[in-house]
């Protein structure tokens, strides 16, 4: 088990080199000259854009701009926004939680509802149960984000008014955070209205956020119960007389869970990718919102150390994943 | 012990919260997050409206919904002969804010003004570099540095600034944001604590608002300071909840979420117009968007080919197609919310057959040109790439063959300054502080050729009045020179003016008092709102 992990850590250098090199190229894409783009359409002397220039290192031989970025964030320096000033770490850590908590509750949602609706629609296989489910999970992967965003604040917030409009909890409700995570400081608080507020402020972001890995998890969990259902050692449960309930809940749904599980992982990374648009129409504070925004500013700084530093939390959570994985599935460690 | 700490602190901030249910409470729906909180080093008006607006003052301020300037943390001031020394007397009285993280123990006095310019200023002072990566781009942009000669504190209640040359735009320089006035007695405690940073996070000023806390991108707060020298504002707190979608802030507002929302889409705006609880309202933008010719290249170097050609387009359609509505025509090269703008000037017609004959005339036939295009959307040109293919079929529609050009924004204007540049190019210009000159001596001045000029257009008779005007400080005598300009202007056509963008504010029945800012600031001051 140790050799697996650390053969899983080792993978991770030359995929530290790879992201810091398409964080740091993908940026530089974006436009020619970062300081003319700050200047906008008032005209800066060749002196001022020099003189801003050194400041933020362009100057400098690519390589050496490079190489800088790279020791700098081995030495967990990612950086200082050239718009706000702040450095891109503190910044990160201070909209993260947003994002985490967002991402949980989707992704609660996702396999609160995905695992049961797949299991039903393998169980009745052919059935209409089954064919509504996977035609709405074909329809939820397929959504556009933002429309799919729009859409429910229209619906449930513009005409029903049932839910908030946007932002993470009520504006009348203002402490300073301890955990960063809305509906957990409202609770130490002991403030149940601002908790209900948090609540209510969820329910849309997850629903938007959860809707693709609501459906994949669906999909793959029905998948898996089939492949499992067809197996011999279910038929023999079967016909040993256990009873339904026990066949799948206990031989057929443990076995269908090891693909899951691998399925869950991976949609960490594209929760990441989904909350860019969801914290943008939501106008949650977290990261996704955040990175936009700095690519939307030519804010360089911000992009490529907020960039590595997502990438970086992907990679570990993965690594923790594969872990994960390994326990449940011992094959995986032998090989 | 901290978390103890913390729960303590903010279970009485709660209590508080709770205690002022009652207080009238004004929510608006930013657009942005600020970039920071210092009034001087950014250029957005994001930052404005979060910082300099609110927490600050000046020592001229711009009358509300004007561009004319008022007394503002200066009571009044002289101007010498040779327009070369500005004493300003400073209010007596004027309060700095006390807040949970500072009590200020004196007045405003001439050693805060002297600071909050020579910071900017002097490299020694050790404001001057407080952050990695700061910069002071509008002291930089407006000419400060070579403007200024010093900044002299007379007395405790008198300052004087003395310039190297004369510049009649200066006081308006002094009423915009970079101008504000900062605490010397807050930066001094700052320094002393090893916490300079703090300027840029908890701002601290004289104006209408105090700053109370800020969460990154979502909510800003506010409580009116009760001490302000204009009065307490009838707003007890002010909050800005960060909304940065268009289509969302709309939303938000229509739910009663936020009590007045900037820059609506143009696509939403008669929906919210229908809606019995909100108005709209509507203001030309301190703006203009225009197609510069190349007038150092044949054959745009001729009058009448530039006239024929502003002929040939056909304005009202590129209002419809790119601004949707949220633009009016320009005559000008300054947008008629600004004074001295020369009402009596007529727009050249739109005579797509008069201008054939004009180009006939002047031995013009089959001309190709160039039409370059942004990349990008700016407020005073939403669609630069459907602007340019509606100019290239009016220009078609007079036989001028047009290609269009576009490139990279940063190459884009960067090479649109070159003065053997090929092509017309569409570019834009949103004004800094409501000088004419900001527009006039800018864009078309003679040392603006080969930079801001696009169209490297340098006329003696036009750049005398400017230069005139520079050089005297009296608002009636400018108002003449500028007039004059302007019909120059017009006759020579350097450029085609096309349109100044119209500014939208939804906002609830509820709101009064709000005033529609030519400058483009959000200003909470004066506004109220009903229980």
């Amino acid at each position: 088990m140790i050799r697996y992990i650390l053969q899983r850590l080792a993978l991770i250098v030359p995929t530290f080199i790879g992201i810091t090199i398409v964080a740091f190229g993908l940026v530089r894409l974006l436009g020619s000259d970062p300081v003319a783009l700050l200047a906008g359409e008032r005209v800066m002397s060749p002196e001022r854009h020099a003189e801003l220039s050194r400041q933020f290192g362009f100057d400098r031989p690519i390589w050496e701009q490079y190489f800088d970025f790279v020791l700098s964030a081995l030495q967990g320096d990612f950086g200082v926004s050239i718009r706000t000033k702040t450095a891109v770490l503190e910044q990160f850590l201070t909209l993260f939680p947003a994002t985490v908590e967002l991402a949980l509750f989707a992704m609660l949602l996702a396999i609160a509802i995905g695992i049961p609706a797949g299991i039903f629609a393998a169980i009745k296989r052919g059935s209409w149960f089954d064919q509504i489910t996977m035609g709405s999970a074909l329809v939820g992967y397929s959504m556009p984000i933002f429309w799919w965003g729009l859409l429910l604040i229209i619906v449930f917030s513009g005409m029903l008014g049932w839910t908030p409009v946007s932002g993470r909890i009520g504006l009348q409700f203002f402490f300073r955070p301890i955990t960063g995570f809305m509906t957990i400081d409202s609770l130490l608080y002991g403030n149940w209205t601002a908790f209900i507020s948090a609540l209510r402020h969820l329910i849309l972001p997850s629903i938007v956020l959860g809707t693709i890995p609501l459906a994949i998890i669906a999909r793959q969990t029905r998948s898996a119960m089939l492949e499992v259902l067809g197996e011999d050692y279910v038929r023999t449960a079967r016909s040993k007389g256990l009873s339904p309930g026990r066949v799948i809940g206990l031989h057929a749904f443990r076995n269908a869970l090891i693909p899951v599980i691998t399925t869950i992982g991976l949609q960490v990374g594209m929760l990441m990718a989904g909350a860019i648009l969801t914290e943008t129409i939501f106008s949650w504070p977290g990261i996704g919102k955040w990175m936009i925004e700095a690519i939307g500013r030519r804010d360089y700084a911000t992009v490529q150390g907020g960039l590595l530093i997502i990438a970086l939390v992907v990679m570990i959570v993965n690594l923790f994943v594969d872990v994960l994985y390994a326990l449940v599935n011992p094959r995986i460690r032998v090989q | 012990m901290k978390l103890m700490k913390t729960l303590m602190t903010a279970t009485a901030l709660v209590a508080v919260m709770a205690g002022s249910a009652y207080a009238k409470t004004l929510v608006y729906c930013s657009e942005a997050s600020p970039e920071g909180f210092d009034p001087s080093p950014y250029t957005s008006g994001t930052t404005f409206d979060a910082a300099s607006r609110t927490v600050y003052n000046r020592l001229v301020e711009f009358a509300h919904g004007e561009t004319t300037l008022v007394p503002g943390l200066a009571e009044s001031w002289e101007v010498s002969e040779d327009a070369l020394e500005y004493t300003f007397k400073l209010r007596p009285g004027v309060k700095f804010q006390t807040t949970d993280f500072f009590t200020p123990t004196r007045d405003l006095n001439a050693d805060d003004v002297v600071f909050s310019f020579e910071r900017q200023w002097k490299s020694d002072s050790p404001w001057y570099a407080y952050q990695e990566g700061i910069s002071w781009e509008y002291f930089n942009g407006m000419s400060f540095p070579d403007l200024l000669k010093e900044v002299v504190k007379v007395d405790d209640m008198t300052v004087k600034f003395v310039l190297n040359r004369p510049d009649a735009a200066f006081l308006a320089d002094l009423g915009m944001d970079f101008a504000s006035i900062v605490s010397k007695e807050y930066a001094d405690s700052l320094e002393a604590a090893g916490n300079m940073a703090q300027m840029n996070q908890k701002p601290l000023g004289t104006g209408p608002y105090q700053f109370v806390d800020y969460q990154q991108d979502a909510v800003i707060r506010y409580a009116a300071h009760p001490d302000y020298w204009g009065g307490k504002q009838a707003i007890d707190d002010l909050i800005f909840a960060i909304t940065t979608d268009a289509a969302v802030l709309a939303q938000k507002l229509k739910a009663g979420e936020c009590h007045i929302m900037p820059y609506p889409n143009p696509a939403d705006i008669a929906d919210l117009q229908a809606d019995s609880n909100l108005k709209v309202e509507e203001k030309e933008g301190l703006n203009i968007g225009y197609l510069a010719y190349n007038t150092q290249m044949a054959p745009f170097d001729k009058v009448e080919v530039r006239k024929a050609l502003n002929m040939a387009i056909n304005k009202e359609a590129i209002l419809d197609a790119v601004y949707q509505g949220a633009g009016a025509a320009a005559t000008n090269p300054i947008p008629p919310t600004m004074w001295s703008y020369n009402t009596a000037i007529q727009d050249d017609p739109y005579d797509p057959e008069a201008a054939k004959k004009m180009l006939a005339d002047a031995g013009v036939e089959n001309l190709s040109m160039k039409v370059w295009a942004m990349p990008v959307s700016r407020p005073y040109n939403p669609n630069a790439q459907r602007m340019a293919e509606l100019l290239q079929a009016d220009l078609a529609a007079v036989g001028v063959a047009a290609e269009i050009v576009t490139m990279e924004w940063a190459e884009y204007l960067d090479q649109s300054k070159a003065v053997d540049r090929d092509g017309a190019v569409l570019l834009g210009w949103t004004g800094d502080n409501g000088d004419p000159d900001n527009f006039l001596g800018v864009l078309l001045g003679c040392d603006a050729v080969g930079g801001n000029n696009r169209a490297q257009w340098c006329n003696d008779e036009f750049e005398k009045l400017i230069q005139d005007a520079r050089l005297t400080a009296d608002p009636a005598e400018r108002t003449k020179l500028y007039e004059e300009a302007q019909v120059i202007f017009k006759d020579q056509a350097p450029w085609a003016t096309i349109a100044h963008s119209k500014v939208f504010m939804p906002m609830s029945t509820k709101v009064s008092g709000f005033v529609m800012d030519p400058l483009g600031y959000h200003r909470f001051d004066d506004v109220d709102i009903a229980e």
